[in-house]
């Protein structure tokens, strides 16, 4: 069976040594102990295993590790800089677009292929180009506005004040 | 206010939630503290309603370690040298957030920043025993001990360092982790006061704690502890955890539910290079080096299964009225659960102008956590440690016990904060399976469920029949209320209608699938029956159905979100066009009041969809919530619009689909979640009570929105659909 030896990931060449039919998810995690992709469904249905593969936007778990040799493989955990976070990130914490967040790295790796893509989507556009990841606890419309925020077209923090309605008014 | 609650205690008995009680009285000694946490101070908080057996109240002073403590313990905090603030809660974090909000309140009482607290949660060997994080209880009931706890620390921290400082106590106070006098002139840092000292205190009952009003980091919208963790792909999950030497576990699956085992042939996989395979009853699990082979190995396995013909959906709703021969789901609650009828139903249908019977139905559904089950399981000699995502970290040890015979104190569960469990995940069937496995291995094992298997092994929201009889007369006034709900439990089974006559019953049956708590229970299905019955009796007579229930209840609360929510939606304007429909529900559960208004469209179905139904579009929907003082309003959001994208699932679309003893769509390819592109326009709008304690709020939210888009799909159409899911494939075309 074909073998695979290297692998670049996150701008780095790492060596490895898997059947080039194993899930490129599977490889990450525990050959390479990058656990921020995760297994929701195996079958490409929620997106939470979620890559960049030479840029575009891919379900690791079902992606055999021998079709991402050669190219440049991004995970979440290269999203931050210098030990700053990405601004997709930052914009996930200030919409609180979050609960359980083991969605989330799938959420923002679909997103920067997203915004890298469009830079300014619509509401529409952000809903049609998310459609493949699930995000069970039910936070679409937070994430809806933290690609918003981060894409500068709309100011951080809408949910982020103190919304004390008393029933007085609407915070939404 | 206290008897409505009492009431409720009473009645609320969740069979789906009620497991074993507890077993366990242990004695704690002032020595484990001091072994467990070195230097500092350590302030215990007894169990609320085991105050009157306690001993040994009060500071011991610095010799009398071996003075017992009090058994039933809630929550410890400790202070190291350095000042850092420990709270140890045997709650579980697993979306709700209860993390954060635990440590706002600590934080408030303390005087000190969030970020001065940590919290360590469901860790058995760390933590006090807790029967586990479910019934929106961590408000409610830890939050107020955990601020005693604080409250208390403060004091004596106080004390002591006025005594360090040698000025009065009265003229100490903490701001921002400092002890300052009145002038600032004498300063100390929490990590000054604790220095040296080896203390264990346990905190008085009477103790104040400090009033909603006077909240200053409780009741804002802290961001969420750990947030760039999460948003980083840093923190572990169960999922993420290797230990040195590990390896992979599967399990060979029976082919049907309640199958037993013929014969087993596993040659093939002991041949394989590094597999071993445990056979153990009707147990057959492999262990091997990677995932991979461990899955080759138990597909390689050969087995016979026999099972005897089980229902399918066709036959549920009838299976279900028969009374119950079995208790499924967890015992306790026996046949006829319900209130204390009042009145006579013959009576009030005698008064009525207007009689109506009807029968409302709820499928099974499934949690699919995106976290499926996953454990890893190591055995250190004869102590076992195990990590799993569960809500339940002491039932799964007593799980553990049982199932390897040793006692509890053999046995470790620890509970990474966790990828949800919406009520899904109080077992401890993926530990046992680990812990298996790793005990024939001799080294650590992880086992992760599929999705399938999540989808297959894990248990399921109770199904359920719900028939009502009722009258009501002309001028709007309810006069009888006869309910009857055959398996699927007693939450919001109460009525906050007036209706002098009533009589509510829960009766169980024998459920074909493993069911169990599922957020908010019963509730949905208890408030679609009614809210939709409800509905249906306003239009009889003609009345409006805001106008209808605001005649018939006196409930100030529930009123108060009824007419919030009514007045954000904007209740009474036309609607834009005539394929929309509106539609109004409102509840009551766990201390919790809703109201919800809905607005859909019944569109042609998209591309992806049956042709043959029209597509049910949600265009709004309009929530208002009150729970008593918010404690983070951002958070509180936040769980409501998760409450009422989650519950759009239940409404339209979700349905476990089986047939004799197998599940039909284990997948998300088959099993439809809500999506992004099931979004409609939330708003939310809290209602603040200062002056009402916080109850919970992870579930209540949920209830409102299947009755609502049902009122709606009958405003839009003239039908009434009386089952859920509503339109798992959309509205058929003939309605």
């Amino acid at each position: 069976m074909a073998k695979v030896t290297s692998l670049n990931v996150n701008g780095r060449k790492m060596t490895v040594d898997v059947d080039s039919t194993v899930s490129l998810l599977s490889v990450l995690r525990n050959d390479l102990e990058l656990t921020g992709s995760k297994y929701g469904c195996g079958e490409g249905q929620c997106g939470a295993c979620t890559v960049l593969i030479d840029g575009v936007a891919t379900r690791s778990c079902i992606t055999q590790v021998g079709r991402a040799g050669g190219k440049q493989i991004t995970t979440i955990e290269a999203l931050a800089k210098d030990g700053k976070l990405h601004p997709l990130q930052e914009a996930f914490i200030k919409a609180d677009a979050m609960q359980c967040a083991y969605c989330t790295s799938g959420m923002i790796m679909s997103a920067s292929a997203l915004l890298a893509k469009n830079p300014k989507p619509s509401r529409e556009e952000i809903i049609t180009g998310m459609n493949g990841n699930i995000c069970r606890c039910g936070t679409y419309q937070r994430i809806v506005e933290a690609i918003q925020i981060a894409s500068g077209a709309q100011a951080a923090g809408k949910y982020a004040g103190d919304a004390r309605t008393n029933g007085q008014e609407v915070a939404s | 206010m206290i008897d409505e609650q009492m009431l409720s205690d009473e009645i609320e008995v969740e069979r789906y939630e009620l497991f074993e009680s507890l077993a366990y009285n242990f004695s704690f000694d002032r020595r484990d503290f001091i072994k467990a946490f070195g230097l500092g101070i350590v302030f215990i908080v007894p169990a609320t309603r085991a105050l009157a057996q306690q001993r040994g109240q009060g500071e011991s002073g610095r010799g009398g370690f071996n003075q017992s403590l009090p058994n039933d313990i809630d929550a410890w905090i400790h202070i190291d040298e350095k000042g850092e603030v420990t709270v140890f809660t045997g709650k579980v974090e697993v979306g709700q957030n209860t993390r954060t909000t635990l440590t706002q309140s600590v934080a408030d009482e303390l005087h000190v920043p969030v970020s001065a607290v940590r919290l360590v949660m469901g860790d058995t060997d760390l933590t006090p025993f807790d029967m586990g994080t479910f019934g929106s209880r961590s408000t409610p009931t830890m939050a107020p001990q955990l601020r005693k706890a604080a409250a208390a620390a403060r004091e004596a921290l106080l004390a002591m360092a006025a005594e360090q400082l040698n000025v009065a106590a009265g003229d100490l106070r903490i701001v921002d982790a400092r002890f300052l006098n009145h002038d600032k002139s004498k300063t100390l840092t929490l990590a000054e006061v604790a220095k040296g000292r080896k203390l264990v205190k346990v905190i008085p009952d009477n103790i104040a704690i400090t009033q909603p009003k006077d909240w200053t980091i409780a009741g804002t919208s802290v961001t969420k502890v750990d947030a760039a963790k999460y948003v980083s792909g840093k923190h572990q999950y169960t999922f993420d955890i290797k230990r040195d030497g590990m390896l992979y576990g599967k399990i060979v699956r029976p082919a049907t539910f309640n199958a037993s085992l013929v014969s087993v042939d596993s040659k093939a996989a002991e041949a394989m290079p590094g597999v071993k395979v445990v056979a153990d009853g009707s147990f057959i699990g492999v262990v091997a080096p990677d995932q991979q082979t461990a899955t080759k190995a138990a597909n390689a396995i050969a087995v016979d299964w026999k099972s005897a013909g089980q229902p399918s959906n066709k036959e549920l709703f009838d299976v279900l009225r028969k009374p119950a021969t079995n208790q499924r789901g967890g015992g306790g609650e026996g046949g006829g659960g319900g209130s204390r009828p009042q009145g006579s139903i013959a009576d009030g249908l005698a008064a009525a102008d207007k009689k109506l019977e009807q029968t409302y139905t709820v499928q099974y559904i499934a949690h699919a956590p995106l976290e499926p089950r996953a454990a890893v399981a190591e055995w250190n000699g004869d102590k076992l440690t195990v990590w799993t995502g569960s809500q339940r970290p002491f039932g799964v040890r007593t799980e553990l016990a049982d199932a390897f015979h040793i006692s509890e104190d053999k046995v470790r569960v620890i509970v990474p904060d966790t990828g949800s469990g919406y009520g899904g995940k109080h077992t401890g069937e993926c530990a046992i399976e680990a812990a298996r496995l790793a005990k024939a291995a001799g080294k650590p094992v992880k086992l992760t469920w599929t999705r399938e298997e999540e989808f297959t092994w894990a248990y399921f929201r109770p199904a359920g029949v719900i028939d009502i009889k009722s009258g009501v007369k002309n001028d709007g006034a309810l006069t009888a209320w006869e309910f009857h709900n055959y398996n699927s439990g007693l939450s919001g089974i109460q009525i906050k209608y007036e209706i002098p006559n009533n009589d509510i019953r829960f009766h169980p049956s024998n459920s074909p699938l493993k069911q169990g708590s599922y957020r908010g229970l019963a509730a949905t299905a208890n408030h679609f029956a009614r809210e939709s019955h409800i509905d249906e009796l306003a239009h009889a007579v003609n009345i409006d159905p805001l106008d209808f229930r605001l005649k018939n209840i006196k409930d100030e609360r529930l009123r108060a979100v009824l007419e919030a929510t009514a007045k954000a939606f904007g209740w009474g304007k036309s609607k834009p066009a005539g394929n929309h429909g509106f539609g109004l529900a409102c509840g009551f559960e766990k201390g919790g009041y809703v109201a919800t208004c809905a607005e859909i469209a019944v569109e042609p179905p998209s591309d992806k969809e049956d042709k043959a139904n029209k597509r049910i579009r949600i265009v709004r929907v309009v929530e208002a919530f009150e729970c008593g003082a918010i404690v983070n309003p951002r958070h509180l959001h936040n769980q409501i619009e998760g409450s009422i994208v989650m519950a759009i699932g239940g409404a339209l679309f979700e349905s476990i689909q089986f047939d004799n003893g197998k599940i039909l769509n284990p997948h998300f390819a088959q099993y439809r979640v809500p999506r992004f592109s099931d979004l409609p326009k939330i708003e939310v709008v809290l209602v603040d009570r200062k002056d009402i304690p916080s109850a919970g709020a992870g579930e209540t939210p949920i209830v409102g929105l299947a009755p609502a888009i049902g009122n709606a799909i009958f405003n839009a159409t003239g039908v009434r659909l009386r089952s859920l899911p509503l339109a798992p494939k959309g509205l058929a075309n003939q309605t």
